[in-house]
């Protein structure tokens, strides 16, 4: 039976919801993005729609949150309850139909990574865990640990430089956005170390090339797809080949790179589904 | 219950009083001449208002065009809204040591979130920033008077306002009863469990004004007013 984390959502009822929702998450530079992208061509090949969901990225406040953002008027508080007021627009408007209408929702962070950036920044444990009750449990949360020196590397490479944000610059740790970079990666970390365990997150390797990331990244989601859909595909063999460029190379994950095939397996899978 | 589990006293300087109740309950009239006879008495007031951000109007403007809130979103935009509104204009004056009168606080969002079907533990953990009041005083009145001074007022009655997204009633006056009946209902259960005072709001403002002050005055026992502020 699905659930939420801990308190009822007002209208939710969870018997309708057939696909299922799996979670990736990882610091920036983990390579998150790239996972799934691969992970959605794995799966619509073998005939589950994906529909893929990220955070900031609702019509209702994301543009609100960006104007806040930029003038960093807000206080951590009031940060914290703006993101879970989008995030539980996406849950409400994206999320929860997509699962009735059985598509598999992957999303590129959850709310983990707004408890972590909530705790980091001085919100209890407690009071994180208990905004965000309202949110589904996911069918499986994958969790990308990489290391500092690891993320570090691949920002520069993909960057040219360190992000404000991803070093924490607004929580004034320190001048210096290097020094700022590796104690504020270190805050979040040990906040995942600890939700690994609280949430039973499955930890994989990232410090790794995305293809051998992706071998295990299958294994994991696989046994969630009993109904015979979850065995090799030759087919697929392709796309589990190493991205061309940069280990974290975006462009893997975009629509323009992924190949046309998704589209009639996921219409077999309805057929199927109705027989 | 856990539901009762309050944030704890403010610490601070200052006083935090707070005035709740249905619309039309007079309470803002009481709010504003309880604010005129502590600053005639030499005190320093402030006063704030439940009214919210040209932000948070603007989204639930769009949201409600697009038909995309649901309670669990209008209820974090409004604690977005509060949170915000909090740390500006409640937070500074009463570290400062201001007496502050709040119209409206965390209440009302318990209140209206219950009744639109919000888990209460859940909106009351949103909500533990806030620091419990030195004295809540609920204005309660018949709904009917609630009704019979809005529209007395000739004041539009908002969708919100009545309640409209719930679908209780396509009539908007209709809609605004059933609502107004659920809000009562609801301070009337947190009244006991968060202390309220309940003023009998239904009388001659004379009347009403009395209880008030009567209620406010141990505040002030031993307080400083502005003069000892800036010389001490």
């Amino acid at each position: 039976m699905r659930r939420t984390f801990g308190s009822p959502l007002p209208g939710f009822s969870s018997e309708h919801l057939r696909g299922h929702l799996i979670v990736l998450e990882g610091a920036d530079g983990s390579g998150r993005t790239t996972e799934v992208g691969l992970l959605r061509d794995w799966l619509e090949i073998r005939g589950h729609p994906v529909v893929d969901t990220g955070l900031r990225r609702s019509t209702l406040v994301g543009p609100e949150i960006d104007r806040a953002k930029q003038r960093h008027t807000l206080s951590a508080t009031t940060m914290a309850l703006f993101y879970a007021a989008d995030f539980a627009d996406q849950l409400e408007n994206k999320i929860l139909p997509s699962l009735a209408a059985g598509s598999t929702v992957l999303a590129d962070r959850y709310t983990y990574t707004l408890m972590a950036r909530a705790v980091v920044r001085g919100a209890s444990r407690e009071w994180a865990r208990r905004l965000y009750g309202f949110a589904l449990e996911p069918d499986l949360t994958v969790f990308l640990d990489a290391r500092p020196e690891i993320l570090l590397h691949r920002a520069i490479a993909r960057y040219g430089s360190l992000d404000y944000w991803e070093s924490g610059m607004d929580l004034s740790l320190s001048r210096d956005r290097f020094e700022s970079f590796f104690r504020y990666q270190d805050r979040l970390r040990s906040e995942f170390d600890w939700m690994a365990g609280e949430y039973a997150f499955r930890r994989i390797d990232a410090n790794r090339d995305p293809a051998a990331v992706h071998r295990e990244v299958i294994a994991s989601v696989a046994p969630i797809y009993l109904d015979g859909h979850g065995g090799e595909d030759p087919d697929a063999a392709t796309l589990r080949a190493p991205p061309a460029r940069s280990a974290d190379d975006a462009s893997v994950a975009s629509p323009t790179a992924r190949p046309p095939a998704p589209r009639a397996p996921a219409a077999r899978s309805r057929r199927r589904r109705r027989a | 219950m856990t539901e009762t589990k309050r944030a704890p006293p403010h610490g601070q300087a200052g006083r935090l009083i707070v005035f709740e109740g249905l619309d039309g309950s007079g309470k803002s009239t009481q709010a504003r001449l309880l604010v005129k006879w502590l600053a005639a008495q030499g005190y320093r007031v402030f006063s704030t208002e439940w009214n919210s951000s040209d932000m948070v109007s603007e989204v639930i403007r769009r949201g409600k065009k697009k038909n995309l809130l649901t309670p669990t979103t209008f209820s974090l935009l409004h604690a977005v809204d509060f949170a915000d509104r909090f740390e500006r204009q409640i937070a500074p004056p009463l570290r400062a040591g201001y007496i502050v009168v709040c119209d409206r606080y965390a209440y009302t969002a318990f209140v209206r979130d219950a009744a639109r079907g919000c888990d209460p533990q859940w909106v009351r953990n949103l909500y533990s920033f806030a620091p419990l009041p030195d004295k809540v005083l609920y204005f309660r009145v018949p709904v009917s008077t609630s009704l019979h001074r809005k529209v007395l007022s000739r004041q539009k009655i908002s969708y919100y306002e009545a309640g409209m997204d719930l679908g209780l009633s396509d009539e908007v006056v209709d809609s605004y009863e059933r609502f107004q009946t659920r809000l009562k209902r609801e301070y009337d259960r947190l009244a006991p469990l968060d202390g309220f005072v309940t003023v009998r709001a239904d009388r001659p403002v004379e009347e009403v004004l009395r209880q008030v002050r009567q209620e406010i005055r141990p505040l002030l026992v031993g307080f400083p007013k502005a003069e000892a502020l800036v010389h001490a």
